[in-house]
C-alpha cells in the first residue's frame, strides 16, 4: 500500500504559505476528506468534468487534489490550482454523492486558504474585482452604475450597448455582456399589506445584482407574497446578503454584511422573532443567508443570525409551505424550468416552483433536459472563468431552446442573466424570467413586463 | 517518461489532450479500488479511435506500458497504472453515432455514460439493459471491459448479452471490428472474448450495442423480514415458482441504515432485512404476478409488503439500493465491496458466515446483494489511516471469498479480477485452464503491455501458467500483485 495519509499534516514541499502562517489545507477538518469513498458516483453530475473528460476537474479528483495538498502528497502547483479553481460550486455533486460528502465544507477550505495566501487569480482584473466586492453588493451604486446603460435601452439603443461592448477592453466586456433588457426600477415602499385576509408577516431581501437587473422581480414577489395574504416589509437600510465574498472566500467581510441585515431587519421587523419568515428570491444567495447563523457564531451577533437564518425561506418555498391561495388571471404560456443550483443542490427546492407555476391556467412547463445542470453563472463565476461559463451557457440555450418552449423560468438573478445573454443570440425575444413574474401576472391579470407579444 | 514519447503523443492529443504534471497524475493513481495506488507518467485524452490507434501505436514501439481508462469507477483495481506509463482516458469519447430502433442497435462511444444512452432514448420507448449501480458514471467502454451486470441483469443478462460489435484498437495499434450490427455473424465471436475481458485485449473504441424496448409496466415490492434467513427463504420460494422477476434485491440492517440516512425512503431500521421484488412485462399479468410474489413472501414470515405506487416512489426505491454503496460512507471513513458468488440455496449459510468472519476480526460487514443469482457484496467497513485495520479487511475479505469457493461458488459476479482478485485465480481455474488464458491473451497482447498485471496471475511477456503465484490476498508488492512487471 502506496503511502497512507495521515491525519498530522506533513512538511509542505514548495508550498509553505509565504505568511509563515498555517500549512495549505490545515484549516479544514480532516473528517471531510474521509467522507469521501472514492466511487466515483458523483462523476457524471459535474459539469467541468463533463466538459473537460479530466478527473482533476471533478468532484472526487478535486477532492483528491486538496487532502493530497494538505496531507503533503501534492505540490499545489499553478495546473491544481487551476482544477480547483475551475470548480462552479454548484453542489451537483453534494445531491449525486451518496456518501453525504459535505463538498462545499472542502472547496470552501481551498478558496480560504486562496484569499489568504495567493494575490487575486489573474483573470480578475482589478476593475473588476473592483465592480465585484464594491459596487454589485450595494443596490444603489449599482443601479447608478447601470444607469447609463438603462437609459440608452430605454431610447431603444440597447443593441448600441452591447455593439459598444466589442470596443470596451475584453476584460471589461464580459461584465458589460451580463447587462440584461433593464426594466424601469421600482422603489418599493417599506411597508405593503396583505391582500385579503391576512396570514403572515414576512420581510423581503431585496438583493443588490436582484434589485439592480431585475427590478420587476422583487415587485412581482412583494406583489404575490400580498395576494397570499402576507403583510410585506421591505426595510430600505437593508443590503447585500455576503454571498458574493463569502463565495470567494472573504469571510469577514460576508459577516459584516450579514449582520448588517440581521440589525436593520430585526428593527424594521419589531424584533427577528415577530416575524414568519425572511423571504429572498435569489436562489444563489438563499444557501448564505441560512447559513447566518454559521456565519456570525461566536460574534456579537450570534443569535440574531442564527434566528435570521432560521426564518430565511426562498420565495417559492414559503408559498408552498404556507398553502397558496389560487391565482385568478391565466397566462398562456409554454414554459420551461431551469433548476438554479442554489434552490436545486444547495437548499433541495425543486417542487415547490414546479407546484406553484402549475396553479397557473394555462401555462405548461415542459421538461428541460439537464435541469439541474449548472448555466455557468454560478457567481462571480463568467468573470473568473469566462471560457468554461461561456461553454456552460451555451450548453444550456441549446437545451433550453431544444424545448420548444418560449420562455425559461428559473429562481436566481445569476442564471437569469447568463440565460439572457446565451440565449438572446439565438432567439433576441425570449422571455427569460423569475418563475415569481409568472405568477404576479397570474394574480394580477397583468401581462409581465419582459413578455413580448410575438415571443 | 522520455521526452520524445510525451513530444510523440503531444502530437496526438495536442497540450491540452494530456496531463503530465505530477499534482495532476496523482488523481490518476487509483480508481474505487483505493488500496493499492500508482502514478502513471501521463494521461492523455484522445478524442476519437485514429487517435486512440497512433497513441497505442507510439506506446508499442516505445515499450511503454499503457492503460485503458473509463470513469475509474471499478471496485477492483482494473485502472491501477501498474508500472506508471501511460493511461489512455476514453472520457472525452462520448458520442451517440446512430440509434437504429428499427434494428435495435445504437452506435456509442467508449466514454458514454451508460446511463446517458438511455436517457437519449427512453422517450421513444428504449433503454440499454446493463444496469450497474454506478450507471450514472460508469462508461460503456468500462462495461464491456468489465461484462457489467446490475439488478436487472437476472431478467436480462450482462453485457455481453447486448453487445453486438466491438471497434478496438489491438494492442499493436491496429484498428479491427469484432462483431458488428448484424447478429450472429459467422467466425468467432471475437466480440463474446472480448467483452469481460477488463482492458487486456486492446481499447474498445465504438461499440454496437442492443437497445431494448421498455416493459410496459412493472410492479416493484418491497419484503420487510425479522431475519435475513426469512428474506433468502422467500427468494428461493420465488424462483421455485417459477417467476422470474426482473430483479430481486437483498439489503440487510446496517445497509438499510446508511440509505435510510442518505435519501429517507422511510425504511423500517429494525428490520433484519428487506428485500426488494419487482416484475416487469405487458401489463396484463403483473399484477397476478405481483399477488403470488406476496403470498410468498408472507410464507416466509415476511413482518409487511409495500407496494411502490407511483412511478416516483419506485425511481427512490431503486435509488436508495443503487447507491446503497456509497451510501456505506456514512458509517464509516473507508470501505471495501467484495463480489462473491455462491448458489442461492447456501445464501443463508454464506451469510452465517460472513457474520462470524465479521466477529472474529471485529470488523463491520454490511450486506446488499442480487439475490436471484446469488451475487453477494458483503461490504467491510473500516478506516483507511489504520494499517492494522486494512490488514484485517484483507484478511477477512480472502476468507469470504475462500468461503464462498467452498461452496461451489465464485469470486466475482460481476466487479472483475483487476488486481485485486488476482491471487484467486489459481484457486479459480486450473492450471491447464489458466495456461489456455494466457495463451489467449498472448494472441491479442503478446508484448504484456496493454494493462499489465491484469486479470491474471502473472503479466507481462512472461505470460505462463507455470508462472503463477499463489500468495495471499493481501501481499500488494508479491509478485502477481503490482510488481508483477
Ligand atoms: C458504487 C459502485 C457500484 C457498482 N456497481 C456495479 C454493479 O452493480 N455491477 C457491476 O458490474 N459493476 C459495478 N461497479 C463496478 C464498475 O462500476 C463497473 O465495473 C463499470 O463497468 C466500470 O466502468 P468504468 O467506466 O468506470 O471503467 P473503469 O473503472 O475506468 O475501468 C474498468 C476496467 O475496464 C478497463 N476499461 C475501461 N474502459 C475500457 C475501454 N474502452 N477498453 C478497454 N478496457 C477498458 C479498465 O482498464 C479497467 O480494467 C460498481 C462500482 C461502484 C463504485
Ligand atoms: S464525492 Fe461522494 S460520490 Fe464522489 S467519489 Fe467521493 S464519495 Fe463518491
Ligand atoms: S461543485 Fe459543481 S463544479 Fe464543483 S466539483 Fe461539485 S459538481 Fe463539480
Amino acid at each position: 500500500m502506496t503511502a497512507a495519509a495521515t491525519k498530522t499534516p506533513l512538511p509542505l514541499a514548495g508550498c509553505t504559505p509565504a505568511d509563515g502562517g498555517n500549512p495549505l489545507g490545515a484549516n479544514i477538518d480532516y473528517e471531510y476528506f474521509m467522507d469521501c469513498v472514492h466511487c466515483g458516483l458523483c462523476l457524471g453530475s459535474c459539469p467541468t468534468y463533463v466538459e473537460t473528460g479530466n478527473e482533476n476537474d471533478s468532484p472526487r479528483g478535486r477532492i483528491y487534489l486538496w487532502r493530497a495538498v494538505a496531507d503533503g502528497r501534492a505540490e499545489l502547483s499553478p495546473e491544481a490550482q487551476g482544477h480547483l479553481n475551475l470548480c462552479l460550486e454548484c453542489m451537483a455533486c453534494e445531491t449525486a454523492c451518496p456518501s453525504g460528502v459535505q463538498y462545499h465544507n472542502i472547496i470552501h477550505s481551498f478558496k480560504k486558504d486562496m484569499t489568504r495566501l495567493a494575490p487575486p487569480a489573474p483573470t480578475v482584473t482589478a476593475l473588476q474585482r473592483f465592480m465585484l466586492f464594491n459596487l454589485t453588493p450595494f443596490r444603489d451604486r449599482m443601479r447608478l452604475a447601470l444607469l447609463p446603460v438603462r437609459i440608452l435601452q430605454m431610447i431603444g439603443l440597447g443593441g448600441l450597448v452591447r455593439l459598444g461592448g466589442k470596443l470596451l477592453p475584453k476584460s471589461l466586456r464580459s461584465m458589460q455582456e451580463i447587462v440584461p433588457d433593464l426594466h424601469a426600477h421600482h422603489n418599493l415602499p417599506e411597508f405593503l399589506p396583505a391582500i385579503g385576509p391576512r396570514r403572515a408577516k414576512v420581510g423581503l431581501m431585496l438583493g443588490c445584482a436582484q434589485d439592480a437587473f431585475f427590478p420587476q422581480a422583487n415587485l412581482a414577489t412583494a406583489l404575490v407574497l400580498q395576494h397570499n395574504g402576507c403583510d410585506v416589509v421591505i426595510p430600505k437600510a437593508q443590503g447585500c446578503c455576503g454571498a458574493l465574498h463569502a463565495h470567494a472566500g472573504l469571510d469577514k467581510e460576508a459577516a459584516t454584511l450579514a449582520m448588517t441585515n440581521c440589525h436593520v431587519f430585526d428593527k424594521a421587523l419589531g424584533g427577528l422573532a415577530d416575524c414568519d419568515a425572511i423571504i429572498n428570491n435569489a436562489g444563489g444567495c438563499g444557501p448564505v443567508i441560512k447559513n447566518y447563523g454559521h456565519m456570525l457564531e461566536g460574534g456579537d451577533c450570534t443569535k440574531e443570525g442564527s434566528l435570521f437564518g432560521k426564518k430565511a425561506k426562498d420565495i417559492m418555498e414559503f408559498l408552498a409551505e404556507l398553502g397558496p391561495v389560487k391565482p385568478k388571471y391565466p397566462l398562456k404560456l409554454n414554459a420551461t424550468y431551469h433548476d438554479a443550483c442554489g434552490l436545486a443542490h444547495a437548499q433541495k427546492i425543486r417542487s415547490q416552483p414546479r407546484q406553484m407555476l402549475a396553479m397557473i391556467e394555462g401555462l405548461s412547463l415542459r421538461p428541460l433536459n439537464e435541469s439541474e445542470f449548472c448555466c455557468g453563472a454560478a457567481g462571480s463565476y463568467n468573470i473568473t472563468q469566462p471560457e468554461m461559463s461561456n461553454t456552460l451557457g451555451e450548453r444550456k440555450a441549446k437545451n433550453v431552446l431544444e424545448t420548444g418552449a418560449e420562455a425559461v423560468l428559473s429562481g436566481n438573478v445569476g442564471c437569469l442573466l447568463q440565460m439572457i445573454r446565451h440565449i438572446r443570440d439565438h432567439k433576441p425575444n425570449f422571455w427569460v424570467a423569475h418563475p415569481v413574474e409568472a405568477l404576479a401576472a397570474a394574480y394580477t391579470g397583468k401581462r409581465p413586463v419582459g413578455l413580448r407579444k410575438n415571443a | 517518461m522520455d521526452a520524445k514519447i510525451l513530444d510523440q503523443l503531444r502530437a496526438v492529443v495536442g497540450p491540452a489532450g494530456m496531463i503530465t504534471n505530477d499534482s495532476e497524475l496523482l488523481v490518476y493513481e487509483c480508481d474505487g479500488f483505493t488500496i493499492e495506488r500508482n502514478k502513471p507518467e501521463v494521461v492523455v485524452f484522445p478524442n476519437d479511435t485514429a487517435q486512440v490507434s497512433r497513441i497505442v501505436k507510439i506506446c508499442h514501439q516505445a515499450k511503454v506500458p499503457f492503460l485503458p481508462r473509463g470513469a475509474g469507477t471499478s471496485l477492483a483495481g482494473g485502472c491501477l497504472p501498474i508500472g506508471g506509463g501511460v493511461v489512455i482516458s476514453l472520457a472525452r469519447m462520448k458520442r451517440i453515432w446512430e440509434v437504429d430502433s428499427r434494428n435495435r442497435f445504437a452506435v456509442v462511444d467508449p466514454g458514454l455514460v451508460n446511463v446517458w444512452l438511455t436517457n437519449q432514448i427512453k422517450s421513444s420507448g428504449w433503454h440499454f439493459a446493463p444496469d450497474p449501480s454506478s450507471q450514472g458514471a460508469c462508461t460503456i467502454g468500462g462495461n464491456v471491459a468489465t461484462n457489467s451486470g446490475g439488478p436487472h441483469t437476472l431478467k436480462y443478462g450482462v453485457t455481453v448479452n447486448h453487445i453486438l460489435g466491438v471497434e478496438m484498437v489491438l494492442p499493436d495499434g491496429e484498428i479491427v471490428m469484432l462483431g458488428g450490427p448484424v447478429e450472429d455473424s459467422p467466425g468467432y465471436d471475437l466480440t463474446g472474448v472480448t467483452v469481460g475481458s477488463e482492458g487486456t485485449f486492446g481499447v474498445a473504441c465504438r461499440s454496437w450495442v442492443r437497445i431494448t424496448r421498455n416493459p410496459h409496466g412493472y410492479r416493484t415490492l418491497l419484503g420487510v423480514f425479522e431475519t435475513v434467513d426469512d428474506a433468502t427463504e422467500a427468494i428461493s420460494g420465488i424462483i421455485a415458482a417459477g417467476i422470474v422477476p426482473a430483479a430481486l434485491e437483498l439489503l440487510d440492517s446496517l445497509i438499510l441504515r446508511a440509505v435510510e440516512e442518505a435519501f429517507g425512503f422511510g425504511f423500517p431500521l429494525d428490520a433484519g432485512a428487506v428485500l426488494i421484488m419487482e416484475v416487469d412485462g405487458i401489463e396484463a399479468g403483473l399484477d397476478e404476478e405481483a399477488s403470488r410474489i406476496e403470498e410468498i413472501a408472507k410464507k416466509a414470515r415476511a413482518r409487511e409488503i409495500r407496494r411502490a405506487d407511483t412511478e416516483a416512489q419506485r425511481l427512490l426505491l431503486w435509488k436508495c439500493r443503487k447507491q446503497a454503496f456509497g451510501a456505506v460512507g456514512r458509517l464509516a471513513p473507508s470501505y471495501c465491496t467484495q463480489d462473491g458468488v455462491v448458489p442461492r440455496t447456501r445464501l443463508p449459510e454464506m451469510l452465517r458466515t460472513i457474520r462470524s468472519i465479521s466477529e472474529k476480526y471485529q470488523i463491520k460487514i454490511a450486506n446488499v446483494f442480487h439475490a436471484g443469482d446469488g451475487n453477494l457484496h458483503p461490504i467491510l467497513l473500516f478506516d483507511e489511516r489504520d494499517s492494522e485495520q486494512v490488514k484485517k479487511v484483507l484478511d477477512a475479505s480472502t476468507e469470504i471469498l475462500d468461503a464462498c469457493l467452498s461452496m461451489g461458488g465464485s469470486v466475482t459476479g460481476e466487479h472483475g479480477i483487476g488486481v485485486e482478485k488476482i491471487s484467486f485465480m489459481p484457486k479459480l481455474f486450473s492450471p491447464a485452464d489458466l495456461g489456455m488464458f494466457a495463451r489467449l491473451r498472448k494472441a491479442f497482447n503478446p508484448d504484456g503491455l496493454c494493462s499489465p498485471g491484469k486479470m491474471l496471475p502473472t503479466a507481462g511477456a512472461c505470460n505462463e501458467a507455470g508462472h503463477v503465484h499463489t500468495d495471499g490476498a493481501h501481499a500488494p508488492n508479491k509478485p502477481g500483485r503490482r510488481a508483477a512487471l
